[in-house]
């Protein structure tokens, strides 16, 4: 068995420090140990993007990120953003357009969408399903996802916050 | 008025729909707006509100749940495609740290007996008796042969790597001729490797044939796919040893079935079973079967008295998640000069894995084939011979639109080879062919009965949709610069909303009809207990719709609960495309006698009479002028605090009960079609998939959103299948692909937009009218895209008959490789 290696992670804001196997994936780290149940494991290997979440701002996939290499760095999951009101304007045109059925990939889909709005505010429809391609959706057949996210994107921003 | 909904239904739904807001119009990408009215629901662009939660990430899969002592296990499974297992040592797993029990299969059985999967209707099906972990013999690569169980998965998994097992490799037949050949047997007291078999033909089948002017004939191959529901596999057993009884969260379809089969295989008293479906990540007919996994799960539990909890992970999901469609089908259409077809001929084999699949059997999908080839036409004569026979890779069975995609390519294909030898536009050919509206109710060939379709209609509606004609002159175009693009058309017919037929009749435990509790509550909100399940699909959506019309109260008063055989009332579940139609129909009857027994008590209340009164936006009114009388909160108050108040001999009945199954035919048959238009780059063998069509006739729209979505979902399945959907094996039966890497779904980038338009014919068989829609683009894609791949390809000579349609394969079709 290896060692526990110690490791602080400020997780949706809270600051907290465990003894963490080396082994163990960010994405399980969440889930198991902190009860985060948001993100979710689907093809284990970075190819669906059911486990995305953000470190240090950025999106990176739970299941290809070790745990401890989250050490002094910042994760935020689906529910701390949504508790931040960040995703509120997504979450409501993803349900207006009903862009979730099973909802099993929409946390991953939501925040590699987000980090659409914020890096390719101008995306054309042919790029947003550029920039979601590494995000697999079995239910929807992408069209919804796709205009929830185009909406957003074409709704100016003092109308769409709520 | 919009065209979707029969509006004479309407009216008798929802008496104030006055202001509804129009839905909006299929295909378009504006977002629709929650409905305004509070009244009137049933028709609208509603969003569910169970979606909220999953957007938060705050739903509950079965994998979410922590439970005190909580184990789990995993499996150890044969490497091999068919092997004797000559010794098996569990031992030192046994010792690893946190390892809390190893078994092999014979330890298992003691406490879960084997099946077989087999039924009455399907004469002489036959298949072995199938253990939860195999005993002495694996006969797929995948098979489970023991079990360990761990404080952790991760302590589990270690385990695995300290089995000792020795193998002698046994013959291994992976091909569907050479199964049906016998030249090895894979289950040698079975006497041969043919599971199931049927033949049929109408009568003077041969000479009508004769009469032909044409008949043309081709042979498909469709590859070997599976579901891939992104949440996988997940069961969490939890035996409580004094009682005896056994609560399972389970990632199902259909709890009802399960509770059954887990009451009699691990033979604890049914009321002492519970299955609880928490939120389920997609299921598509993978979840619908028994897993021998998933039965030795429950077993375990029952051994080690403590919750455990199995999840598959992507590759024991690719090794062992149902499989399906494994088809090579020769079909001959024949017909006249003027383009009459005279009838099909149907010589299909399918290849099912070592076990027919407990317990509707590996024999219906094969047996769909024989019953829809043919589907929309007006031909009399039909011939058809089907094999499913026994392999040694993994099972298959009923996945989305069993059988469907099947019968709907091969038909279609044959039918656009059929015209193009006539000379005939095949959208004339079909519009010559297709059973005429009126012609109805309609006795078709294989013996099906259709109640009403609308197969004209909706090819009109699709050809004006798509602007089939500009289309045509765009094609001709652009072919003359040397860019090859293709339009191809499916018609379909689709099985849904079963009857008893399905599966009763053939001794299966499955429950053919559904039923809904409605509850007033004293606050005035609305409880509404159904028992079809949810997977994404918006069923609890669309009961929460009906419900509201049908009590007479706003959306928000009414919560749906659904998936827990300890609360709600028995029924099927969700399959086969009959939620929406059968569930829905049970909270229709089951909203409308609340509503009667709401006014009961409102006219002992306030001393009128009770036709003068009516439930409507949250309270109960004067029917003639809306004046309100009594909010149901005071309805509820007064039902359960004051019924001191009530006249002496009144009792009121605040809760009902009602139950619906269809039965007037063996299925209520939706109809659609669809249409695909593609490029096909003749260099690479790269095709684009430019636009998709859709004309469905599912009867009541009950919500245009949901079943626009699930209509596009299923599509993209569909497309899935045409294009990229594989399991591949070797010729030792290695699965070749076990991997989200390796073997691809549609990604965001592979998919067209795709144009929804809807005919409306409600059954008359129920008063909600509603069909189901689940399955229809899965049904119908594959077809649509392979004749639209045709077309581009005409000008070459060239066609593909086999699915997948990689750049490979049309490469070869063009003689380029
Ligand atoms: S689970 Fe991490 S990318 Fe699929
Ligand atoms: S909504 Fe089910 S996988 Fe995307």
């Amino acid at each position: 068995m290896e060692d526990r290696v110690e490791a602080t992670i400020t997780v949706n804001g809270t600051r907290l420090t465990r003894r963490i196997e080396p082994r163990m994936h960010l994405i399980d780290f969440l889930r198991e140990e902190l009860g985060l149940t948001g993100s979710h494991v689907s093809c284990e290997h970075g190819v669906c993007g059911a486990c995305t979440v953000r470190v240090d701002g950025e999106i990176r996939r739970g299941c290809l990120t070790l745990a401890v290499q989250a050490d002094g760095r910042t994760v935020d999951t689906v529910e701390g953003l949504s508790d931040s009101g960040e995703l509120a304007v997504l979450q409501q045109a993803f349900h207006e357009r009903n862009a979730l059925q099973c909802g099993y990939c929409t946390p991953g889909m939501l925040l590699t969408a987000q980090a659409l709005i914020k890096e390719h505010p101008e995306a054309t429809r042919e790029e947003i399903r550029e920039f979601m391609s590494g995000n697999l959706c079995r239910c929807t057949g992408y069209q919804a996802i796709i205009d929830a996210i185009e909406t957003v994107l074409r709704t100016p921003r003092t109308e769409g916050v709520r | 008025m919009n065209d979707r909904i029969d509006p004479h239904r309407l009216d008798a739904l929802a008496p104030q729909a006055s202001e509804v807001e129009a839905p909006p119009k299929p295909g378009t990408t504006k977002t629709a707006k929650p409905a305004k009215t509070q009244v009137g629901y049933v028709g609208q662009s509603v969003p569910r509100a169970n979606a909220k939660r999953l957007l938060q990430g705050r739903g509950a899969y079965t994998d979410d749940l922590k439970f005190p002592r909580l184990a789990h296990v995993v499996f150890f499974r044969s490497p091999h495609a068919h092997a004797r297992l000559k010794k098996l040592d569990l031992s030192r797993a046994a010792r690893q740290p946190g390892v809390i029990a190893a078994f092999d299969g014979r330890a298992i059985a003691d406490y879960c007996t084997p099946w077989v999967a087999v039924l009455g209707h399907l004469k002489g099906i036959k298949s072995p008796p199938q253990y939860a972990v195999a005993i002495d013999r694996a006969c797929w690569q995948g098979e489970a042969v023991a079990a360990i169980v761990a404080e952790t998965r991760a302590q589990a998994e270690d385990a695995l790597g300290h089995v000792v097992a020795e193998w002698e490799e046994l013959p291994v037949v992976t091909d569907m001729e050479d199964a049906l050949a016998n030249r090895t047997v894979i289950h040698p007291e079975l006497g041969d490797n043919i599971c199931f078999a049927r033949s049929f033909e109408t009568e003077g089948f041969d000479a009508a044939m004769k009469k032909a002017d044409l008949v043309v004939e081709e042979t498909y191959g469709f590859g070997r796919h599976t579901g891939v529901t992104m949440e996988s596999r997940v069961i969490l057993a939890d035996y409580n040893a004094a009682e005896h009884s056994l609560t399972v969260y389970h990632a199902t379809q259909a709890p009802h079935m399960m509770q059954d089969i887990f009451s009699r295989h691990l033979n604890i008293p049914e009321a002492n079973v519970r299955v609880i479906c928490k939120d389920v990540g997609g299921s598509f007919g993978i979840k619908v079967h028994v897993y021998p996994d998933e039965m030795a799960t429950a077993a375990l539990s029952v051994m080690l008295r403590r919750p455990v909890k199995f999840v598959a992970d992507r590759l024991e999901s690719f090794l062992t998640d149902i499989h399906a469609r494994e088809h090579k089908a020769t079909v001959r259409l024949a017909c006249m000069k003027d383009g009459t077809i005279v009838g099909f001929d149907l010589d299909d084999l399918t290849a099912i894995g070592p076990y027919s699949v407990y317990p509707r059997t590996s024999g219906i999908e094969g047996n769909q084939v024989v019953n829809l080839t043919g589907g929309p036409y007006a031909h009399k004569a039909y011939r058809a011979k089907m094999n499913v026979v026994f392999t040694n890779k993994n099972v298959t069975c009923q996945y989305r639109a069993v059988g469907h995609p099947i019968a709907v390519a091969l038909t279609e294909a044959i039918v656009d080879l059929a015209a193009q030898k006539l000379g005939m536009d095949p959208a004339e050919f079909r519009r010559k062919n297709l059973i005429a509206d009126d012609a109805y109710p309609y006795s078709f060939p294989s013996g099906l009965k259709f109640e009403k379709l609308s197969h004209h209609q909706c090819l009109d509606k699709l050809l004006a949709l798509m602007d089939y004609t500009g289309l045509r002159a765009e094609q001709a175009a652009l072919r003359k610069q040397g860019i090859h693009r293709g339009i191809g058309l499916a018609a379909m017919i689709e099985v849904t909303n079963p009857s008893p037929a399905f599966y009763g009749v053939g001794g299966a435990r499955i429950s053919a009809q559904d039923g809904a509790t409605v509850r007033l509550e004293p606050t005035g909100m609305v409880t509404c207990l159904v028992s079809v399940t949810e997977q994404g699909q918006g069923t609890e959506g669309v009961f929460t719709q009906v419900c509201a019309d049908a009590v007479g109260v706003s959306i928000d008063k009414v919560r749906v609960i659904t998936g827990d055989t300890g609360v709600t009332p028995y029924g099927g579940g969700t399959w086969a495309s009959r939620g929406a139609g059968i569930g829905g129909e049970a909270v229709l009857q089951a909203g409308k006698a609340l509503r009667a027994n709401i006014l009961d008590i409102a006219a002992a209340v306030l001393q009128v009479d009770r036709a003068t009164l009516d439930v409507r936006a949250n309270s109960v009114v004067d029917k003639a002028s809306g004046e309100e009388r009594l909010p149901l909160a005071e309805v509820g108050r007064i039902g359960y605090f004051r019924p001191d108040t009530l006249p002496m001999k009144f009792q009121a009945e605040l809760t009902v009960t009602r139950h619906y199954t269809p039965r007037e035919y063996g299925f209520t048959f939706t109809n659609g079609i669809q249409a695909s238009y593609v490029e096909v780059d003749t260099d690479t063998g790269f095709v684009k998939l430019l636009r998709h069509w859709c004309v469905e006739d599912c009867g009541t729209v009950i919500n245009p959103l949901l079943v626009d979505e699930q209509i596009r979902g299923g599509i993209v399945q569909g497309i899935g299948a045409a294009m990229l959907e594989e399991c591949l094996y070797s010729a030792e039966g290695q699965l070749l692909n076990g991997s989200l890497a390796d073997y691809l779904v549609p990604m965001t980038g592979d998919t067209p937009d795709i144009e929804i338009a809807h005919v409306s014919t409600p059954t008359r068989q129920s008063e909600l009218g509603a069909k189901g829609v689940g399955e229809a683009g899965t049904a119908g894609a594959p077809g649509a895209v392979m004749n639209a791949i045709n077309d581009a390809l005409a000008p070459f000579d060239a066609r593909v008959r086999v699915q997948p349609f990689t750049p490979e394969r049309i490469l070869k079709a063009l003689g380029k490789i």
